[in-house]
Parts: structure tokens; C-alpha cells; sequence
């Protein structure tokens, strides 16, 4: 007899086996975002809004209402359902496309805002769905379809360091960290703390997850985790960055 | 329980844009999201002071985008919300009205044109009826109310209001520079008064219960797998909007039944044609006077009527025939000869169009 491992509670059975690609990181942070849901018992109180990208694979993936919205444009959608119903508890999925390219100006004033929601975005250093393009996380060196000499930092730039963005423009009461798929416990945990500081009112909370792509990496078990473990984490400091608290004023 | 902005009836002289903001308040409106453009700037400046007496709320976004956006959040959390831009803000806009019509959200728009394309003045034109009749990657799946003075402005605000929840459909309510900044008297009302219920509203999202244990959660995508499934979505829209249009369409006009010639406008332009067309009459000259209220949907079967009687059609328009196209291919098949009177971004005067008249009938 196989013991079949546990799925949230929140997750949604007809859906499921999910679509995301063999080996593909969004399952394991759905998961640690559906056990957080579970935890904390606020599934009759989540919205759900997922991106364009891969992302928009999880717009039947739980029992809660959600809303697949456009390229970059689920931080507004999701900011204007919490303005217009504050009890709800509103989080925004996206990929690093949607969150650092196309959406920027979106999570950057949300941001600036304080808006009282949790953005979770999963960063796999490149654009999974329109077939591994370049992306702003992509690491300097690595080949993608648009780089295929490997990302030149002379002409495209660093990687965003969102987490770290976000925790400099968000004022007292923001949560920001950074997690990954190769520690989901820990992922959990951070997510949980980000829904907390929500439903506490305290501010604007937002939570880079390290993810995997092994498709577009073209990467086999052992690379693909060898990737997300030692080369990802040189560049993205796993950890929590910010948490609530008032800024030290100056001179103090 | 706040006061009712509007007790009874209440004559004014104010500027359009003082109009919506009392009518989107009248109407019960909840929360506007909105970016600054001209000419529409006064309808949040007013609606922000008023709105702490009211209750009502009110959010300042980064762009039009995320006005949009959040506007279709504020209706996705089942409140009355809506924003309003112009010109470029407009262009911004048309990528969240495509989400608004691939998920039905009756979300409301106050568009005051501007000139056009790109910046061009920040004044008036009739440029955006294109844009905001068919804009978005898909089907034009939309109502557009142009309005001609600001009792309108009131009553086809309160109104979208009721027809976009009603038909859920996004629904516009297209002004201009014009009525958006000059002074003009007019009556305001509280709706109730009138015999007018308002259409009441539902969240789509955020509903009671637990989803999947005393409920089906709420799913909605714009994003689908295959052509047939798209298609078959599509063609229940395209069934409904077929059903509801000849009930939204509308549409002005006098002395058509014996006009040679038919001066077809909209907006503040159709003042000036209603003014020459009765100056016209009184020197004899056989001309009548048709101006759709709703430019999408048009009321098709009346302008197919008056076409199949007159002899001459003369579009007259602030913009270089984008009511004229619309009316084209409204009367396809038809073989009534058309004119015109183009002036993109310039306003037209009754003067400008008697003399057009004169010219054509010699």
C-alpha cells in the first residue's frame, strides 16, 4: 500500500494532476502557499490573482476565488479588489517577468503605497510559457533564447534584485523575503509570515520564491537543482529582508 | 447611514466635469480609480472633495493601466466603480477594457476627448469614438454613450451605471473637452425621485462561505486552452450582446420623414447640426436630423430607415469620418450618396454646416 502524500486542504482535487511542467517550481510554491492558507484558516477569506506566464496555470488550482488577470497587471487588479473590500485577504502570483519587466511600475508604487496585499513572485531567471527568453532576473552568462551567447551585463544589465527593491521604496510595517523550492519549509514559513502581516494591517508584503524551469534550462534532476541551489543563491540571498517594524530615524 | 447627495430635484450651472462627479455620486457610486489627464481632471478633484461626506472612496494610481485595473478589482469585489481619462490615458485604457469584456465586468468609464493621435492638444476633439467604440484585441464587446450637454452628461452616467450591471458589459459614457470644462445649467436629480432603481451589484470574487466546502469558488480566467473553447465563450457574448443592443440603442431625430438630405452626428456637434438643420427648414431646404446617442451599439435598424428614405447623408463630425465609418458599415448595402463635413480636433459651428448644406444643394 502507497501512501499518497498530503495536499493542502485548499488545493482543489478536480485540478489536479496540475499542469505545470515535469519538475517545474510552482507546484512546490503552491504548496507551500496552500499549507499556509490551510494554517492559518483563511480560505473563505483569499482572493487569488495569477499573472500571465505560467503563472496563469494556477487560475483553478485552489478552492478560492481568483482571478487570472493580464501580463503585469495582477498587483492593480488585486490592489483594486482590496480597496474596494478590505476584509478579503488579496494575493497577487506572478512570475519575475510580470513582477520586474511589464509589471514594475505596478509593484513598485504598490509598494510605495504600503497597499495592505501579499505579491508572491516565483523567479525561474527567465520567461517559462513564451519559451525561455531572456528575463530580468536572468544571471549574467546565462544562455537564453534571446541571449544566446549568454546574458552580456554590458549590454542588458544585472538581474533585478527585487526583494531587495522592495524593501528599500516600502515604509514600517512591510514584509519582505526571499525564499526557494529547494526549502519549502522554510518557504512556507515566509509566505505564512507575509499573510500574517496582511491580515495584521501592517502593510505591503512581498515574497520572491527561487524557482525551477528544468524545460527551458534543459537541465536534467541533478543540474536542475544544482542551478537553483548554488547558482541562483550566489546572486539571490535567500532570507527575510525586511519585517514590520518602524525605520530607525536618523541620527538615532 | 451617509445623506443622500441629491434630495429631490436640484437645478445648477456647472462645469461637465462637476456633472459626473454629482452623478456618479447620485448613482451610488462606491470608489473611483483614477490617473490625471485633461480634460477629465475636475471629475476626480470634485469627487475626492465630496466623497468623505458620502462615504465613498477613492484611489490615485500610478497610470491608466492600473486605474483600469482597479477599477475592474472594485467591481470584481461587487462594488459600483469606475474612473475616467481621455486621449493617451484612453489608449492605456483599452488593455484593461479587453480584460473587462472577456470577463463581463461592468466596469464605467467617463472618456473627454482630447485631440489626437499622441498627446496633440489637451482641448477637445471627437477623435476617441474609434478607439473607444472598438478598441481592445477583440470583438468591440462594449456600450459608448456620447453624450451632447451636460443634462445628459447626468442622466447617461447614471444610466451606464445601470446598463453595465445590468447587461454587464463595460460600459462608456464618451464626452468631450468641451463638456468637460464649460459652465451649462442643468437639472440634477436623485435617481429614486425619478422612478430610476439602481441596478444592484454582486461580487464576482470574495463572496460568503468557504469555496469548495459550502460553495464553488469563483474562477475566472481570460485565457483559454484551445479555438473551440474560446469560440464557444465567444459566441454566447456575441448571442447576448446581439439580444441587448436594440434594448441599449438610442438615438435622436426630427424631420427625416421628408429630408432629401439627412445631417447624421454625434455629441456637441449635433448641436450645431440640430441649430442648422432648423434654420435650413425655415428657408425651405428639405433636411432632417439624425445623431445616434449610442455609437456601439448603434441603433442600426433606425439608420438603415432614414438612409432607405433620404437621398443624401451628410456626416458631420470633429474627426476624419470615424462616425462616418460606423454608419457605413451600419447601412451596407445601401446606395444613398454620402457627404461630409470633417474637422479632426476642431469644433464645428452651425454656420459651417448650413453653408455645407447650401454648397451641396447648390
Amino acid at each position: 500500500m502507497s501512501v499518497q502524500p498530503a495536499m493542502p486542504k485548499c488545493w482543489r482535487v478536480e485540478s489536479k494532476p496540475h499542469k505545470f511542467c515535469p519538475g517545474c517550481g510552482h507546484g512546490l510554491v503552491l504548496k507551500a502557499l496552500g499549507q499556509a492558507i490551510d494554517e492559518l484558516g483563511i480560505q473563505d477569506k483569499v482572493v487569488f490573482g495569477c499573472d500571465i506566464g505560467c503563472s496563469l496555470l494556477s487560475w483553478d488550482f485552489f478552492n478560492v476565488d481568483t482571478v487570472q488577470t493580464h501580463h503585469g497587471r495582477t498587483t492593480p487588479v488585486i490592489t483594486g479588489i482590496k480597496r474596494a473590500n478590505t476584509d478579503v485577504i488579496g494575493i497577487a502570483y506572478m512570475g519575475d517577468g510580470g513582477g520586474y519587466a511589464i509589471g514594475a511600475q505596478h509593484l513598485v508604487s504598490a509598494a510605495t503605497r504600503n497597499e495592505r496585499i501579499t505579491v508572491i513572485l516565483v523567479n525561474n531567471t527567465q520567461y517559462g510559457m513564451t519559451g525561455g527568453q531572456m528575463a530580468p532576473t536572468t544571471l549574467p552568462g546565462q544562455k537564453t533564447e534571446t541571449s544566446p551567447y549568454g546574458r552580456d551585463v554590458d549590454a542588458s544589465g544585472y538581474p533585478t534584485q527585487g526583494p531587495e527593491m522592495v524593501a528599500a521604496i516600502t515604509q514600517e510595517g512591510a514584509y519582505v523575503a526571499r525564499g526557494t523550492v529547494a526549502n519549502v519549509k522554510q518557504l512556507k514559513g515566509f509566505i505564512k509570515k507575509a499573510l500574517e502581516n496582511q491580515m495584521a494591517g501592517n502593510g505591503f508584503s512581498f515574497v520572491e520564491a527561487l524557482s525551477t524551469c528544468p524545460t527551458n534550462w534543459r537541465t536534467n534532476a541533478e543540474d536542475t537543482w544544482k542551478f537553483v541551489e548554488k547558482e541562483m543563491t550566489k546572486y539571490f540571498k535567500v532570507g527575510e529582508i525586511k519585517v514590520p517594524g518602524p525605520r530607525e530615524k536618523e541620527g538615532q | 447611514m451617509p445623506e443622500k447627495p441629491i434630495q429631490g430635484e436640484k437645478r445648477v450651472f456647472m462645469t461637465g466635469n462637476e456633472v459626473v462627479a454629482w452623478a456618479a455620486l447620485a448613482a451610488e457610486a462606491d470608489i473611483m480609480y483614477g490617473y490625471p489627464i485633461t480634460p477629465q481632471n475636475e471629475i476626480m478633484h470634485y469627487w475626492t472633495r465630496m466623497l468623505p461626506k458620502y462615504g465613498r472612496r477613492f484611489l490615485q494610481t500610478e497610470d491608466e493601466l492600473s486605474a483600469g485595473f482597479t477599477t475592474a478589482g472594485g467591481v470584481l469585489a461587487g462594488r459600483r466603480a469606475f474612473t475616467a481619462t481621455a486621449g493617451p490615458g484612453n489608449t492605456l485604457m483599452q488593455e484593461p477594457m479587453s480584460m473587462a469584456e472577456a470577463m463581463r465586468l461592468p466596469v464605467v468609464v467617463i472618456v473627454q476627448q482630447r485631440g489626437g493621435p499622441s498627446t496633440a492638444t489637451v482641448i477637445y476633439s471627437q477623435q476617441e469614438v474609434t478607439m473607444t467604440t472598438l478598441g481592445g484585441n477583440g470583438e468591440g464587446l462594449r456600450v459608448v454613450y456620447s453624450t451632447a450637454n451636460h443634462q445628459e452628461l447626468f442622466d447617461y452616467t447614471i444610466k451606464a451605471f445601470n446598463t453595465a450591471w445590468k447587461y454587464r458589459f463595460p460600459t462608456f459614457v464618451l464626452g468631450d473637452g468641451y463638456q468637460a470644462k464649460m459652465r451649462e445649467s442643468l437639472t440634477m436629480y436623485d435617481p429614486a425621485s425619478r422612478g430610476i432603481t439602481m441596478v444592484p451589484t454582486e461580487p464576482y470574487v470574495g463572496k460568503e462561505g468557504t469555496p469548495g466546502v459550502d460553495r464553488e469558488p469563483t474562477h475566472l480566467r481570460n485565457t483559454y486552452n484551445v479555438e473551440e473553447e474560446l469560440f464557444e465563450v465567444l459566441e454566447q457574448y456575441l448571442a447576448d450582446y446581439a439580444k441587448a443592443a436594440p434594448e441599449i440603442a438610442e438615438y435622436d431625430a426630427f424631420d427625416t420623414d421628408d429630408a432629401d438630405l439627412v445631417v447624421i452626428s454625434h455629441g456637441v456637434v449635433s448641436r450645431a447640426c440640430k441649430a442648422a438643420v432648423k434654420e435650413l427648414r425655415e428657408e425651405g431646404y428639405k433636411v432632417g436630423y439624425f445623431r445616434p446617442i449610442t455609437l456601439r451599439p448603434l441603433p442600426v435598424d433606425q439608420l438603415r430607415e432614414v438612409a432607405g428614405k433620404a437621398k443624401q447623408l451628410l456626416v458631420v463630425e470633429s474627426a476624419n469620418g470615424q462616425l462616418d465609418r460606423l454608419v457605413k458599415e451600419a447601412i451596407y448595402g445601401n446606395t444613398t450618396e454620402m457627404l461630409s463635413l470633417f474637422k479632426p480636433g476642431v469644433g464645428v459651428t452651425t454656420e459651417e454646416v448650413v453653408a455645407r448644406v447650401k454648397e451641396i444643394k447648390g
